[in-house]
């Protein structure tokens, strides 16, 4: 049969952004896929180096509206650790629970589009719903819902509301009661199983070759998380478990994403526990000495990372963002190549696309 | 955990910084600037030629089976790239740092060792205007065809800011 050349993009509703995938097809079969982005490509990187240091930190919560605190956050802790700002304990904590908040709603977001992916809006509804009270926690701590400019160079805008810790836990429980019957759904429907898995498989060895991170690493057998084996702020306090599946098809990924939520509500109630009294913020230098620092920390989509140059200015001389998206698109042909063109969704769904910090 | 080449004598699953350290300079004694700078982290600084020997004995010998990041970084007095290579048992990031001249901005390709550097080094190249010798797939990325200049260099100045 003739081999047909399909564009997928760059408006395409499996994609959750713009991009394009230009897959050529034997029939249903793909036999190559080749991902077209930069369609969002806003010079972020260089925009920063005429910025003051304390200005980046709204533009980082741009780089990506699902975790957009994880950014900010990533960015306050390269700029502290190039400043020589030592954070209070208190703000450690903090950041820990605004963070880890993050994590569940963007994983609940990923979870939403996957159902939309696959046609199923009942599982759209569901954890969009859920989704809410996290953001209704998000607006209690910071004032925003999504763009939460929460984190500062030297610690954390606000402390902790009045009653906030009695909200997040009666939050978590209900989330977890819900989320159970959520996944319930998904996991007693055979045709949930039959479209996610045997698809998209990435064996271990591949995906340490190929710069894959995150959920979607530890679905194909590597067991390596940023939090535990390389701590930052306080995770080393905590005692909780890194899922970890073998298969690497998308239902493996999918998996290991439901588990790393209840894990985030294990940690939230533990940094609750043990956050001690005392400043959330301290008086930062305005200028950076010279020299360079790195810093990376486990995003919701996996290993993100800053490198962050300083020439004895106020604005930082260079600045590299690693978005674990970026790598994982590169993977596009390796995810699709054998498969049919109708598992794209749920394939390109389990990866957790998100373009604005893919294209900085 | 994972190894490139298993049953390898020299291979070291999860060597310390010191180790790194040592290991490197032994193999490699011409490295000018090295440091552990601190925990789990150690800076080498490489010259063009020995760049890919040096990244293949990481990958090799030391376990560094992930490429985390290939920055660009124009100096003003010369263009550089920096990698950041993670062993994924020790949790230790190796960041090398390699300078490049502006009148031959080429440099070997370190995607052949790590797939992971792809899309990092065709984004260097066509911000930089950094040559990547032996990328299997040189094309732009982000930017279209048409664009002849690097935005990325000092020397392209963006709009005033107000």
């Amino acid at each position: 049969m003739a081999e047909m050349t399909v564009f997928l993009g760059p408006q395409h509703p499996f994609g959750h952004g713009l991009w394009t995938i230009k897959a050529t097809l034997d029939g249903e079969v793909i036999t190559d896929a080749d991902p077209i982005i930069g369609y969002l490509h806003r010079g972020w990187e260089k925009e920063c180096e005429s910025r003051l240091f304390p200005q980046i930190i709204p533009m980082s919560s741009r780089l990506c509206y699902g975790s957009s605190l994880t950014w900010e956050h990533l960015y306050a802790k390269t700029a502290e650790e190039l400043l020589g700002v030592e954070v209070p304990e208190r703000a450690k904590y903090l950041r820990v629970i605004a963070i880890e908040l993050c994590r569940i709603q963007s994983h609940l977001m990923w979870l939403a589009a996957l159902g939309t992916d696959l046609g199923n809006l009942t599982v759209f509804l569901y954890a969009m719903r859920e989704r809410e009270l996290l953001l209704d926690l998000m607006v209690k701590l910071c004032g925003q819902r999504m763009t939460t400019n929460y984190p500062r160079i030297g610690g954390v805008r606000n402390d902790a509301p009045e009653n906030y810790e009695r909200d997040v836990l009666r939050v978590l429980k209900h989330l977890e009661t819900k989320h159970k019957e959520q996944i319930d759904l998904n996991d007693n429907s055979s045709i949930f199983l039959s479209r996610m898995q045997d698809i998209g498989v990435v064996s271990k060895a591949e995906a340490c070759n190929m710069g894959l991170v995150g959920p979607s690493m530890r679905a194909s057998g590597v067991d390596f998380d940023v939090r535990r084996d390389d701590p930052y702020e306080v995770y080393d306090q905590f005692d909780y478990e890194v899922p970890v599946r073998k298969e690497g098809d998308a239902y493996a990924r999918y998996s290991v994403r439901i588990e790393e939520m209840y894990q985030s509500a294990e940690i939230i109630r533990q940094a609750f526990k043990q956050m001690p009294e005392g400043p959330y913020r301290v008086k930062v230098p305005r200028a950076a000495p010279v020299g360079s620092h790195v810093a990376r920390v486990e995003d919701p989509r996996g290993e993100s990372l800053m490198w962050i140059v300083g020439d004895g200015g106020r604005t930082p001389y260079r600045l590299k963002v690693r978005s674990p998206n970026f790598v994982t698109l590169s993977l596009t042909k390796k995810l699709l190549l054998g498969y049919r063109l109708a598992d794209l969704p749920a394939i390109m769904g389990s990866i957790d696309v998100c373009m604005g910090e893919t294209d900085r | 955990m994972i190894s490139m080449e298993e049953g390898k004598k020299d291979f070291i699953a999860a060597p310390t910084e010191e180790q790194i350290v040592q290991n490197v300079l032994a193999k490699f004694p011409d490295l000018v600037n090295h440091r552990a700078t601190k925990t789990r982290r150690v800076y080498f600084k490489a010259d063009i030629d020995v760049l890919f020997s040096l990244c293949k004995y990481m990958r090799d010998e030391m376990n560094f089976v992930h490429c985390s990041c290939v920055s660009g970084v124009d100096w003003e007095t010369h263009l550089g790239t920096v990698y950041h290579i993670s062993n994924y048992e020790t949790g230790i990031m190796v960041e090398i740092s390699v300078d490049i001249p502006y009148d031959k901005p080429e440099v070997d390709s370190v995607t052949p060792l790590w797939n992971g550097a792809n899309f990092h080094e065709r984004e260097a190249a066509e911000l930089f205007g950094i040559v990547f010798n032996g990328h299997p797939d040189p094309r732009k990325l982000l930017l279209i065809e048409e664009y002849d200049f690097y935005p990325f260099r000092k020397s392209f100045k963006p709009a005033e800011v107000r």
